[in-house]
């Protein structure tokens, strides 16, 4: 075997699950960002037969929750397998009661947790050290590594130190900064990893398992005599654990020449000032302690390695006499204590050392919290810590990277401090989410990292949506090591992929002077200057920019590239960064090509390279005036109309100056106003919606199926359009019996994504041009200006009144007002549009609890949310708990509703005679199933509150806290199929047994979405998805007969692009249903993998195929004697097939394992066919036959 | 009785073929088409903008899905790993050859000449002992001229021939002005043999829905009569093998083909409707037929009802029409 290093760029979850995966047996593994992909490349791996250090392919096994994959693990672990995990945040959290147990058990294993945020005040996926601080009483070990690098070399010290220790490790680095930062690496090979996995300890790990060969117990339950002393019986493998692991890092040192240490100190021997920091923000400390100490400084930086257990001798070892103060760093938040935790721990450490007499004097000791959720951690930053150091009164639980104006904890710095860069060329790369930028910046890494000598750096900020999402890469390449686990704020070049961004985005405020700015431009080197804002052109003009353009999109286009941009920009980066020698830096990227489609043929390489040359040959220098010519253009963020907390927060996160909101702005228990984003008007989409009234036959079905609600409809006097702005457009309403209303259909430009499912759901075509329908998609741009005074006149006309609106019809829910709307959902979500609906039926009335997902994700991440409220102030009131208690959290929410009620009509019966008999007892027993009857039992409802104001008693007093719940609440517990088949299952399966009056939607795509396409039990059979790489071979779980089985439980499953009628009809049965429903709504999504303008017609494919058969059971019926189990789907017409391969998530399979593919197929539509048999039995049965309603 | 046969080259042990159809697509079926007696197997068809949409779909579909949200980098493995574009084609032909003797034969339905060109020296690089390509073009732009049309058919048959050494037949269509002319220069432009014919699709209108309807039906015994009609009369005339296609349901037809001068008959309808071993019996019926009639081998009676050979020859021109109208009167 080859003794040379394999150098590689990837980053921190590669490095380390690329370890783990060599050295465990096997791998328990459950989703969670930021760490999933640990757990995606050892299920990868394992499906691609790839072995471990000892020639055998671990066993990954994907479980329903963290809590089950710990147990799992603890289970192999107890019967003597090497095994391992990878999670983080919340999924951590789950799984600390099974650490107890394994650290109480002496157990040697490893966690991989990608650190991260926990949900507070609300959730952030970001990076920061709470989840492991909330795991540093379990007794685990809790290593920490700072960087791509040491996240690899630490996952095989972290196993060599927990065999030979006992100990059970965290091994965590941070999540994002550290996991997801893509640098270059030198990596272990077998031989490394397996001469420091002795034999001997795996035999003898092995041997601690339970074996009925020589039994024995272990996990008793233990009484007061003997359990205190059992727990003390850990203490020496704790008190060996720090020895042990410098042990190992020494062997590891010698092995490979990396050194690491327990407390690892950087600075000069003689520092005063020094800090102690753990994980990624060490290295930027570090840095920053040599530029300090280059002006004459005296400080040091001790960064922690081993936090678990906590080495007293260790520490004092490193810290340097001289010291005079010190800042202890905490990445995390511990309310209500005297200080963070390392804090204390440092501060314990010291003051036993004075008192050991091991220390001479106690220096200042202060400790504050930085970067938490990935907030950003500079240099300027650090030097601040330092500066406070030098004070006589140094701040202490200081905070920095902040402004907290409000307990002002934070510590001022000057941002414009900075380290030597004058190393690095470094790079920022504005794109979208969907054009690539991103992944061709990955390969540039990749190229020049593992090519040439140059180390590399890469980083990917993404905002919050999940349709027109836009990325910034930050790449950094010098010729040492890069250590800077911070944002790029001062670039040499930067690239702009799409031209609308110089309206939306200050790029240039991160360029440095004479810096390169490349410009992805329809306009040529001579027309481009006019069409920049006067911003920009100051900008270039005042920096002395080397501007450039190129129409990279015609490019793309012209050399076959079928319109992707990413390769053309990539090339112009290559040839104008400066990183390698223009001639060199083309040859890597062919060299690159060549290598990329050595498998596809010369024809598809010559075709790159011709497009390189073409690129090339188009990329222009633009030279521009000495004066700015175009008029100021101010970035407009939210319209003058905006509430002022959208104008004052809202719009501050909007223009990506989040950080610079102070503390005093921020509500203070996570309350934030509904219905934001529309505020936002994202424009991100070119092709809109265009409405021909002439040829709309008014069905509704375009409004139905927007999955942004874009689309509005009202019905109106045709007075109305006496004011009515030119090129408003109406058409009389084709209702018989209404001469005077016209209809108006509104299309919300600037919000629509342009998924193009209105025009496929049309039905109304042109007869004498049947590729025109009633909607057509067509540019924005010439209609912009006259549809926003549209939007505008369509806004005064009032919504249609709901009592006189039939909304069990498609036509008839048109024109309910929305109270879900322009969400950053994907384009042509497939989940939405039954949101919207809900919104629509009984949105004034509506609590959800919300599981978290991508339902949560675009449902309720800042800085705007979809939910909104109707002119009367009334809408969905929403929140999100966690991913697992979804039901649990929407169950208590129905029994506060209940709860309150009862409450509220005591104290009605008590208050009767002031309030009076008769309209006591109207409130009481007012019917409230009818939208009329709700209208009125609101006004019932106001009245009350008017008189009880007037009253004094404390009965009054109480009532008025209460009545609101007299008006029926509607309590809708949505998620998708990962919480309610998997991780909340347990808790669903109980909600609906409470009998309670609960109203369950879930919004199937099969997948775990949010996450990146991870298998639930709801994946079908056949299909593919992470953690069922190579196809799904188990059924999928039939939730709907689950439910059934109940017999009070009311069930639909429906699917809205298959029979939208069928859907509305469920919903509305479903709700006003006295007991629990449940809805499986099926919800097309981007990881089935086709175009999602086809979403409907897979809907409907997924119905004909008998995939996904309609059906409603009412437990209604049943007490009416009647069958309640209604089949609302045809027999299949189609085979199963014909619906499934249209997707890739089916296809996927025949490509990789075509037999296997025959296979699985052949049984999916087996399992399909014996389904619908049974269905078909039972839609046939007596009332009789089914469970009775209790 | 010598049931042999030699077409463009290879030698078959019958002359009946299968012709390019899905059944070819499952290597097992292949194995029972040698078992039951096929003389060869031409491959189901490898369509060009088939795999070029499928490819430009999967690219779009994971490109617009990788890096695109801070949650999921990806939903999709790396497809690059995978059998994408001609990759389950050539595996088809590999899995083939390495289960059965019978000459494998590829079809291929291209639209470029880089098309053309690339997949077939991938075909014979995968081991397929001849290639079938089959020109499906209908010249709809009317400012098209016929010789433009036939200079399309001589230039990808030209191309590909300097690209492969193995045989290559060309499917032909029947609506040539002069069919004979054309297939001589095709014969010229380096074709080994020529198919006849391939049946277009024709569409139909389904007049409720305002619709095309996209239906494919088997062909029937009754369409024989064109191919018979020119494999009778380019029977001699031009140096290349003839097969025939089309109407074969029995060894009736393949018995009629064979007489007017075909090399081998193709099939697949009757396969669809009988099942694979019905070539066993077509086999047997060919030559139960033959001990009867007195021929001990194919080569025996090859052609005996060409125009070349029978003793009307004008019966296969104009003449032969009035006839049947007379016939009909």
């Amino acid at each position: 075997m080859s003794n040379k290093n394999i150098i590689a760029t990837i980053d921190g979850n590669e490095a380390a699950a690329y370890v783990a995966y060599r050295v465990n047996e096997v791998c328990a593994i459950y989703p969670i960002t930021p760490s999933s992909t640990m757990a995606e490349l050892a299920d990868e791996w394992a499906s691609k037969k790839i072995k471990n250090i000892w020639g055998t392919v671990p066993d990954v096994m994907e479980m329903q929750s963290e809590g089950g994959a710990a147990g799992t693990v603890h289970g192999a672990l107890q019967t003597g397998s090497l095994t391992t995990t990878f999670t983080a945040s919340q999924g951590l959290m789950l799984m600390l009661p099974n650490m107890y147990k394994i650290a109480g058990e002496l157990t040697a294993t490893v966690f991989h947790v990608a650190a991260r945020s926990l949900a507070a005040q609300g959730l952030s996926i970001f990076g920061d050290h709470q989840d492991v601080m909330a795991a540093r009483t379990t007794g685990f070990a809790l290593l920490s590594s700072a960087s791509v690098q040491e996240a690899h070399d630490f996952a095989l010290i972290a196993q060599a130190a927990t065999l030979k220790s006992r100990i059970p490790i965290v091994h965590f680095f941070d999540g994002f900064r550290t996991s997801h930062e893509v640098n270059k690496l030198e990596m272990l090979r077998d031989e490394q990893i397996k001469s420091m996995i002795p034999d001997e300890l795996v035999f003898a790990h092995r041997k601690r398992g339970l074996n009925p060969e020589h039994p024995f117990i272990r996990g008793t339950a233990q009484n007061p005599d003997v359990y205190f002393q059992g727990r003390e019986t850990v203490n020496s493998f704790y008190n060996n654990m720090p020895g042990i692991v410098e042990e190992v890092m020494n062997d590891f040192a010698t092995m490979t020449g990396r050194k690491y240490e327990l407390f690892e100190y950087t600075g000069v021997a003689d520092a005063e000032r020094v800090v102690v920091i753990m994980g990624s923000g060490g290295e930027t400390v570090a840095e920053t302690v040599y530029a300090l100490n280059a002006t004459g400084e005296k400080t040091g930086v001790i960064t922690v390695r081993l936090y678990r257990p906590f080495s007293l001798e260790h520490l004092l070892k490193v810290l340097p006499a001289t010291v005079k103060s010190i800042a202890i760093l905490d990445r995390t938040k511990e309310s209500g204590a005297a200080g963070e935790p390392m804090y204390q721990d440092v501060l314990s450490t010291l003051v036993a050392a004075l008192q050991q007499g091991k220390l001479k004097q106690l220096p200042k000791v202060i400790g504050g919290r930085y970067g938490l959720s990935s907030k950003e951690f500079t240099p300027a930053m650090v030097k601040a810590v330092y500066d406070e150091l030098k004070k006589e009164h140094p701040k202490n639980n200081f905070t920095v990277g902040i402004n907290d104006d409000v307990t002002h904890t934070s510590l001022t710095y000057d941002p414009s401090y900075k380290l030597d860069e004058s190393e690095w060329r470094q790079g920022l790369f504005f794109g979208l989410g969907a054009d690539g930028t991103v992944g061709a910046n990955k390969n540039t890494i990749k190229i020049i990292g593992e090519n040439t000598d140059l180390y590399g750096q890469g980083y990917f900020v993404y905002d919050s949506k999940k349709s027109g999402a836009r990325t910034v890469s930050h790449l950094r390449f010098g010729p040492k090591p890069i250590r800077a686990p911070y944002l790029i704020s001062k670039a040499d070049f930067i690239a702009c992929h799409q031209f609308n961004f110089t309206e939306k985005v200050e790029m240039l405020e991160f360029a440095g002077e004479g810096a390169t700015f490349l410009l992805n431009s329809p306009y040529n080197k001579d027309e481009v200057w006019n069409k920049l804002t006067g911003q920009v052109q100051k900008s270039i003009i005042d920096k002395k920019i080397k501007f450039y353009v190129i129409d990279a999109t015609t490019v793309a286009r012209e050399t076959g590239m079928s319109g992707r941009i990413n390769t053309i920009m990539q090339t112009c980066y290559f040839a104008l960064s400066g990183v390698l020698p223009r001639e060199a830096a083309i040859k890597q990227i062919k060299k690159a090509i060549e290598k990329t489609y050595f498998k596809k043929g010369q024809q598809v390489i010559d075709q790159n390279f011709i497009a390189v040359d073409a690129t090339l040959a188009n990329m222009f220098p633009v030279n521009y005036p000495a004066n700015v010519s175009a008029a100021n253009h101010d970035l407009l963020i939210v319209a003058d109309k905006a509430p002022d907390f959208v104008k004052q927060v809202t719009a501050v996160m909007m223009a990506d100056h989040g950080d610079q909101l102070p503390v005093s702005k921020m509500p203070i228990d996570g309350t934030y106003p509904s219905g934001t984003t529309q505020w936002e008007k994202r424009n991100i989409s070119d092709l809109v919606p265009l409405w021909e009234p002439d040829l709309c036959i008014q069905c509704g079905n375009c409004a139905y199926v927007c999955p942004h609600s874009v689309i509005r409809a009202k019905f109106y006097h045709k007075d109305h359009l006496k004011n009515a702005p030119e090129g408003f457009k109406s058409a009389p309403i084709n209702a018989r019996g209404f001469p005077e209303t016209h209809y108006s259909l509104q299309v919300y430009l600037e919000d629509c994504t342009g998924c193009n499912l209105c025009v496929e759901v049309c039905p109304a075509t042109d007869p004498a041009n049947r590729s025109r329908k009633a909607i057509n998609m067509g540019d924005k741009e010439p209609v912009l200006e006259v549809e926003q005074k549209s939007i505008g006149f369509f806004e005064n006309i009032s919504w249609n009144d709901r009592s006189k609106i039939d909304f069990s019809t498609v036509h008839g829910a048109q024109f309910l007002e929305p109270l879900f709307e322009f969400s950053g959902a994907c384009a042509g979500c497939g989940e939405t549009p039954y949101l919207k609906l809900l919104s629509q039926l009984f949105g004034d009335r509506l609590l959800i609890a919300n599981a978290t997902g991508c339902s949560s994700i675009y449902g309720g991440n800042l800085p705007t949310t979809p939910w909104t409220v109707n002119k009367d102030g009334r809408g969905p009131a929403w929140s999100n708990s966690l991913f697992e208690d979804n039901a649990e959290f929407g169950l208590g929410m129905r029994i506060t509703a209940d709860k309150q009620l009862d409450l509220a009509k005591q104290y009605l019966l008590e208050l009767r005679d002031e309030l009076g008999e008769d309209f006591v007892k109207e409130i009481i027993d007012a019917p409230q199933i009818h939208e009329s009857e709700l209208a009125v039992q609101q006004l019932r409802v106001q009245l009350l509150k008017e008189r009880l104001q007037k009253m004094t008693s404390s009965a009054s007093a109480h009532l008025l806290s209460v009545c609101d719940q007299l008006v029926r609440r509607s309590v809708w517990l949505v998620g998708g199929d990962g919480w309610a088949y998997d991780i909340g299952y347990g808790g669903l399966d109980h909600a609906l047994a409470s009998g309670r009056n609960i109203k369950v939607l879930v919004l199937d795509t099969e997948v775990y979405s949010n996450t990146g396409g991870q298998s639930s039990k709801s994946t079908p059979t056949a299909a593919t998805a992470k953690f069922a790489a190579g196809g799904k071979s188990g059924g999928k779980k039939d939730l709907a007969m689950q439910a059934i089985s109940y017999g009070n439980v009311y069930v639909a499953r429906v699917a809205f692009g298959a029979n939208p009628q069928q859907t509305l009809l469920a919903m509305r049965e479903a709700e006003a249903y006295d007991g629990p429903a449940l809805i499986l709504a099926y919800s097309h999504c981007i990881a089935h993998g086709y175009d999602l303008k086809n979403g409907l017609d897979q809907q409907n494919k997924a119905v004909a195929s008998g995939h996904w058969p309609l059906l409603r059971y009412n437990p209604i019926l049943r007490t009416k004697n009647q069958n309640p189990f209604v089949l609302d789907s045809p027999r299949p017409t189609i085979h199963l097939k014909d619906y499934a391969y249209n997707e890739l998530r089916y296809k996927v399979l025949t490509m990789t394992n075509p037999a296997e593919a025959e296979r699985l197929m052949k049984h999916a539509q087996e399992l399909v066919n014996l389904k619908w048999k049974t269905y078909e039995e039972l839609a046939t049965k007596k009332a009789s036959d089914f469970v009775p309603v209790g | 009785m010598k049931m042999q046969s030699t077409y463009m080259g290879l030698k078959l042990n019958s002359p009946i073929v299968v012709s390019a159809c899905t059944l070819s697509e499952q290597t097992d079926n292949i194995v029972q088409m040698e078992e039951s007696g096929a003389g060869a197997v031409v491959l189901f068809s490898l369509f060009e903008e088939q795999i070029k949409k499928e490819e430009s779909i999967y690219k779009s579909i994971l490109s617009g899905t990788t890096n695109a949200f801070a949650e999921a980098s990806d939903y999709f493995p790396d497809l690059n790993d995978f059998n994408v574009g001609a990759d389950a084609y050539l595996d088809c032909i590999r899995r083939a050859k390495s289960r059965v003797d019978l000459p494998i034969i590829a079809s291929l339905n291209g639209i470029t000449n880089e098309g053309w060109i690339d997949y077939s020296k991938q075909i014979e690089q995968a081991g397929a002992d001849g290639l079938e390509v089959n020109i499906f073009f209908i010249p709809g732009d009317i400012r098209m001229s016929s010789a433009e049309v036939e200079h399309r058919y001589l230039n990808i048959i030209d191309a590909i021939k300097r690209t492969v050494k193995i045989p290559v037949a060309v499917k032909l269509n029947p609506y040539f002005s002069a069919i004979g002319n054309m297939s001589m220069r095709m014969q010229q432009a380096g074709a080994n043999a020529l198919v006849l014919f391939n049946r277009f699709y024709q569409p139909d209108f389904d007049i409720e829905k305002l619709m095309i309807k996209t239906d494919l039906h088997y062909s029937e015994s009754s369409e024989i009569r064109l191919p018979l009609l020119w494999i009778a009369m380019l029977y001699g005339k031009v140096g290349i093998s003839l097969a025939a296609t089309t109407g074969v349901q029995t060894a009736v037809e393949v018995i009629k083909y064979i007489s007017a001068g075909a090399d081998v008959v193709m099939t697949a309808s009757s396969l669809y409707k009988n099942g694979i071993p019905y070539l066993i019996t077509m086999n047997k019926e060919l030559q139960d037929w033959m001990k009867r009639m007195g021929f001990d081998s194919i080569d025996s009676f090859r052609g005996i009802m060409s125009q070349q050979h029978i003793s009307d020859p004008t019966a296969y021109e104009r003449a032969n029409y009035i006839k049947i109208l007379e016939g009909v009167k």
